[in-house]
């Protein structure tokens, strides 16, 4: 791990500071609770990332993990607990739009883009810009300095070649990682990464595999995966997410030989395929 | 703003080229009547209103069906100056408007005084809907209401402002609403020559309507409005609110329709609550439908198309209009969702040379 | 509520020359009469309770010789001889009389008519009475008490003996002690306004309070006029009461027809994601449905079949309702999957299609006439009145949602509409046919809101935009309720029926409006997807 940098909404902005018990996190859920009506999605989840790190969250269907984003990028609202990013941002009541702008970014499983604006524009919009209100937005004009930046994110996701096409016309895989880079270009302190390469080819998957990793050099990731193999690839660290809570932490092959986790993923049902 | 040829050209001839041909002897080909010149002023007007629907639901994907309301502001402003000009040559010879002696009011209530002034009445038609788009639109925006459920809210508004301008205790002229005009800034409303003005003032506004909304939708702002129609979630993520974006345009169009609304008021020569309720709210938006929305110039060519056939159908065939309005919504929305632009562009798309420019004009217009 | 006319003000004021003459004219009365009258009473008492019965099977030819010789002088004698007539009739008089009397009336001058009235009311009353309708009977009696003459409180007297029914005999005491407020006996007056008090007698109001008003000329009168206030005051405090019943009965009512209408679309919306414009107009096409089959027992069946009508008019609804649904689904709405703006727009079109077709069929308004079983109401308190149909209308209501809670919650197809509910794709996969689902469940719907428009004949005219005037409550209703909970639309549409009701009589019917979609619009601020909206993901776009 690369040595510690603050957050930049930390030295900035005056929000109450909260005492984060771990000197190097970059986000810290403490005891989150989400509720849907009675059924509980998230139960008392704690849950520490550090800085830099790259963390695979898996579970099985229901155990919250996509929640687990929700909460982090304000989609969703706790009824108890505390979110902190970095070391001194408390998340918890704060529109999506003001978090992202804090510096979190997010990808979403099934892939969000702007269907009927060109590649270029999508990634345009993305770009982190110092006030995305609607005059600045309506007056600002594109510098050199930010064509640099989208063509670099253009290169990174191979789809140099494709700026003028329209986001609806790309193939699933090209949609994946144009989400990706539109994430990137938000220069996102954390990135909140649902399932990556579902529906990706083996090949595409790889090289999703690859681009993740190297982003650990500037960010810090959380990746939800159902797909063993690449998590494999990608993860040192492993969290296991049951009912709402962290079942156990662990290095891959740790967790692969739990037999907790063994026994969530098979259950009764001994003749399923476990996910290893 | 460095719009196109197509749009000079076609700016100029609506502007000079039109009045030039009223000019010409009645029994010539070419000749337009004062009446289809009449005709035309409240259809450009309307077309003003169709650019404002066109910025939140062609490009937002907000679908508003309280347009009217904003419109009927506007037309109330513009009537109410209209009314006091009418001084003391109505039926009672009274200073109040006619329908006030009629409904036994004896002062002229707060509210009208103020409308006395050209220019607050100037400022009132516009400052006026944006007001109420602003206070309405920042609650509906801020609790996220969207979708169907935007447009439902939006429509009881439309139904709410119908019920209120009926009531005669609102002193707006109650069902009949405001009419009997005579004079604007001293010049007869009935004057041929009056109504040519209007008419050249109604197509400089549409004009510089055009201009402004050419200018928003080409902006990156504009881009970011047809970023949340696409995915308005990612929007949010992306650290934009939405909520701003959609209500600036809708504060935009509402100023957009209230001056669409004081320009109809003069050339048509009467305001009642029945052009601004429930129907002619939803029957707005089919304008833009029809011209094919997400396009400028699609918003203009619907409401004039849609109501010059209004015009013509309602004239010779009262029963079936009901029906063709009915199957205009139907067709458009299963058959040609592009609208007459759509068809257009597929046509022009078609040709050996159109093929290349079409993709990135599907855009931006 | 049923409020008698007010009736002239005839208390305490003294007549002065009329008690009498009426005495002088009596006894000579007495004398010429004596024995016919001696037997006409003893036929009276001696007969079966019922009047009618004893009048109609006891034709003593000396009692018709008699009422005969009356009606000869009251037709053909002097003034005098004519009075003197009244004077018998108003007493003695038959029922029986009254086609001979309505005839006379007709072709006499108008001195002779005021003279004859009296007669001829008292007496109509006197067959009210005798009706075996309770309706007829307790119009008799109020009739009686607000324009009756003393001459009536012994016929009151004898039909509260014979009598049964509870509102009946309610109504009967109200007019006795109405007639005695005009009694000479301070006493009898002082314990009759204490009874109209206990009554809460709506038409002794204005009576009492002028009571009240007169100045006192004794101590007497000074204890009329306390125990007059008295009175009044806990009628006008009771007149309160109903007041506050009667509203929340009218919300009720309102809010069930809004029910009627939002299960409907709150289900569709639900399921499918899709705001139906035409759904007024299903409901349009359910209340011409219903017009239909009452034209067609009219035509095609007797009489006495026509009330049943209505038992085969709401199915018929229903179904015609759902079979254009059905259609509007299969044609139209299933190719518009997934955009809900465009199928707005689309079936807003669908209705004005419909709308017209309706106008150029039916015309511009056509009346429904209810069943006579739904007519008139049933007395819960005093003043306060359930009108049958709009009852009908509440349980008609109950019991939609009865069915569709069975529907969806005891059977198969409810297991899977309440499966695609909460995820399309997954039940799609688990070989649910969605599609076919989607269909049956609008066309279910539309028979909803033909059935809501069934009902809505029984309050209302039948004409083509029928709809329009409840489709905007109804999608507040949908709104405000939130989607994919029965609970929430049932909630939301008592909640703003009742708001409706409560908030016209003091800001009227427009205002009300106005302040309801504020509030909602506030209330969406705090819940954004309404009263009792599904948390969770599958909500999400």
């Amino acid at each position: 791990m690369d040595e510690y940098v603050p957050a930049p909404s930390e030295q900035t902005d005056g929000r109450r500071v909260i005492g984060s018990r771990h000197q190097r996190s970059i986000i810290y859920l403490d005891h989150v609770t989400v509720d849907f009506d009675g059924f509980k999605a998230l139960n008392k989840l704690n849950l520490v990332v550090d800085y830099r790190e790259l963390r695979v969250v898996i579970g099985p269907n229901g155990a919250g993990k996509s929640t687990l984003l929700d909460v982090i990028s304000g989609k969703v609202q706790p009824i108890s607990g505390r979110v902190v990013f970095g070391q001194a941002t408390d998340l918890i009541g704060l529109r999506e739009n003001d978090i992202a702008a804090l510096g979190i970014g997010r990808k979403f499983q099934t892939p969000s883009v702007y269907t009927t604006l060109p590649v270029w524009d999508n990634l345009d919009l993305s770009l982190r810009r110092k006030n995305k209100g609607v005059f600045a937005t309506l007056l600002s004009r594109l510098n050199s300095d930010e064509s640099d930046k989208i063509a670099q994110t253009l290169e990174v996701i191979g789809l140099t070649n494709k700026a003028d096409v329209l986001a609806g016309q790309l193939s699933h895989g090209e949609k994946q990682w144009l989400e990706i880079g539109m994430v990137l270009l938000q220069d996102p302190e954390l990135l909140l990464i649902d399932e990556p390469v579902a529906g990706m080819t083996e090949q595409e998957t790889e090289k999703t595999g690859e681009l993740l990793q190297s982003l650990t050099h500037k960010h810090s990731l959380i990746v939800i995966e159902h797909d063993m193999e690449f998590v494999r690839q990608i993860a040192k660290t492993v969290t296991v997410l049951h009912e709402g809570t962290v079942l156990c932490e662990g290095f891959v092959e740790d967790i692969q030989n739990d037999p907790r986790v063994i026994e969530i993923y098979l259950g009764r049902q001994k003749e399923a395929d476990a996910p290893v | 703003m460095g719009a196109g040829p197509a749009f000079w050209v076609v700016g100029v001839f609506l502007f000079a080229g039109v009045p030039l041909l009223n000019l010409l002897p009645d029994d010539s080909l070419f000749h337009v009547s004062d009446f289809t010149l009449n005709l035309l002023g409240k259809f450009f007007a309307f077309a003003i209103l169709a650019l404002g629907i066109d910025l939140i639901w062609g490009y937002t994907g907000v679908l508003s069906l309280g347009h009217g309301v904003f419109f009927g502001l506007g037309a109330y402003a513009m009537g109410m100056h209209l009314m006091l000009g009418i001084g003391t040559e109505g039926v009672y010879g009274n200073a109040l408007p006619d329908f006030m002696v009629w409904n036994q009011v004896k002062e002229l209530p707060w509210f009208w005084k103020p409308f006395y002034s050209l220019t607050f009445s100037l400022a009132a038609i516009v400052l006026v809907p944006m007001a109420a788009a602003a206070i309405f639109g920042f609650f509906v925006f801020r609790s996220r209401i969207r979708g169907v459920y935007f447009s439902i809210i939006t429509q009881a508004l439309a139904l709410v402002a119908w019920l209120v301008f009926n009531r005669n205790e609102t002193n707006l002229g109650g069902t009949n609403g405001l009419t009997d005009f005579k004079h604007i800034q001293g010049f007869s409303l009935n004057d041929p020559a009056t109504q040519l003005v209007m008419y050249m003032v109604t197509i400089l506004f549409l004009g510089l309507a055009y201009l402004l909304c050419r200018w928003i939708t080409r902006s990156r702002a504009g881009r970011v409005l047809i970023a949340i129609r696409d995915c308005e979630q990612r929007v949010f993520f992306s650290g934009y609110s939405p909520a701003s974006y959609k209500l600036f345009v809708f504060v935009i169009s509402a100023g957009l329709a209230g001056l669409a609304g004081a320009l109809y008021v003069p050339q048509v020569g009467i305001i009642t609550p029945n052009q601004i309720g429930v129907l002619p709210s939803i029957e707005m938006v089919i304008w833009v439908a029809v011209g094919g929305r997400g396009t400028l110039s699609g918003a203009i060519i619907g409401a004039a198309g849609v109501n010059y056939m209004r015009s013509t159908l309602t004239n010779h065939f009262p029963e079936l209009w009901p029906f063709f309005l009915g199957g205009l919504f139907i067709a458009v929305v299963m058959f040609f969702p592009k609208g007459i632009m759509g068809i257009f562009k597929k046509a022009y798309s078609m040709l050996p040379f159109g093929k290349s420019k079409i993709e990135k004009a599907a855009v931006t217009d | 509520m049923i409020l008698n006319p007010p009736r002239f003000c005839r208390a305490m004021k003294v007549r002065h020359d009329e008690p009498d003459i009426r005495f002088l004219k009596r006894n000579i009365m007495k004398r010429s009469f004596m024995p016919v009258l001696f037997a006409w009473l003893v036929l009276f008492s001696g007969s079966v309770s019922s009047l009618a019965i004893a009048q109609e099977s006891s034709p003593a030819s000396s009692e018709i010789m008699t009422m005969q010789e009356a009606m000869t002088s009251l037709i053909e004698g002097p003034w005098p001889e004519k009075k003197l007539a009244v004077d018998y009739l108003l007493k003695n008089g038959d029922p029986a009389l009254l086609p001979q009397l309505e005839e006379f009336r007709s072709n006499t001058n108008r001195r002779v008519r005021r003279l004859i009235k009296p007669v001829i009311n008292l007496l109509k009353n006197k067959a009210g009475l005798a009706s075996p309708d309770k309706e007829d009977r307790r119009a008799a009696a109020r009739d009686l008490g607000a324009r009756g003459t003393p001459e009536a409180l012994p016929i009151l007297k004898h039909a509260l003996s014979g009598e049964k029914e509870h509102w009946v005999r309610y109504d009967l005491e109200e007019a006795i002690h109405l007639l005695n407020l005009e009694s000479a006996d301070p006493q009898v007056q002082f314990a009759s306004i204490q009874k109209l008090g206990d009554m809460r007698s709506a038409a002794a109001l204005p009576i009492l309070q002028d009571f009240a008003n007169q100045r006192a000329g004794n101590l007497e009168q000074q204890a009329l006029k306390d125990e007059s206030e008295k009175a009044s005051r806990r009628i006008q405090k009771w007149q309160d009461v109903t007041r506050g019943i009667e509203m929340l009965l009218q919300g009720l009512s309102l809010g069930s027809i809004l029910l009627l209408m939002a299960l409907g679309l709150a289900i569709v919306f639900g399921l499918m994601g899709v705001i139906n414009m035409a759904h007024g107009e299903m409901m349009m096409i359910g209340a011409y449905a219903t017009f239909v089959v009452q034209e067609g027992f009219r035509a095609y069946l007797g009489e006495h079949l026509f009330d049943y009508y209505f038992f085969l008019a709401l199915p018929c609804a229903f179904f015609v309702a759902a079979f254009i649904g059905w259609i509007l689904e299969g044609t139209l709405i299933r190719f518009l999957y997934g955009r809900p703006l465009e199928t707005l727009l689309a079936t807003w079109g669908v209705g004005l299609v419909l709308i017209q077709t309706a106008r150029l069929i039916f015309g511009d308004l056509t009346a429904v006439q209810a069943p006579s079983w739904l007519r008139g109401g049933a007395q819960v308190v005093v003043g306060v009145q359930l009108p049958y149909n709009r009852l009908f209308i509440i349980f008609l209501a109950l019991f939609c949602v009865a069915g569709i809670y069975i529907l969806l919650f005891r059977t198969g197809i409810g297991l899977r509409v309440r499966a695609v509910l909460q995820n399309r794709e997954m039940s799609a996969c688990l070989g649910i046919p969605t599609r076919k689902l989607d269909a049956y469940t609008f066309a279910f719907g539309s028979g909803l809101a033909g059935l809501a428009g069934s009902a809505l004949t029984l309050v209302g005219n039948v004409d083509p935009e029928l709809g329009r005037n409840y489709i905007v409550d109804s999608f507040m209703v949908v709104v405000a309720g939130g989607v994919g909970k029965l609970a929430g639309t049932i909630t939301a549409a008592f909640g703003i029926g009742t708001l409706n009701k409560l908030l016209e009589p003091g800001f009227g019917a427009v205002y009300g409006k106005v302040i309801i979609l504020v509030l909602i619009i506030l209330f969406l601020q705090v819940r954004p997807s309404g009263l009792f909206a599904l948390k969770g993901r599958h909500l999400d776009s």
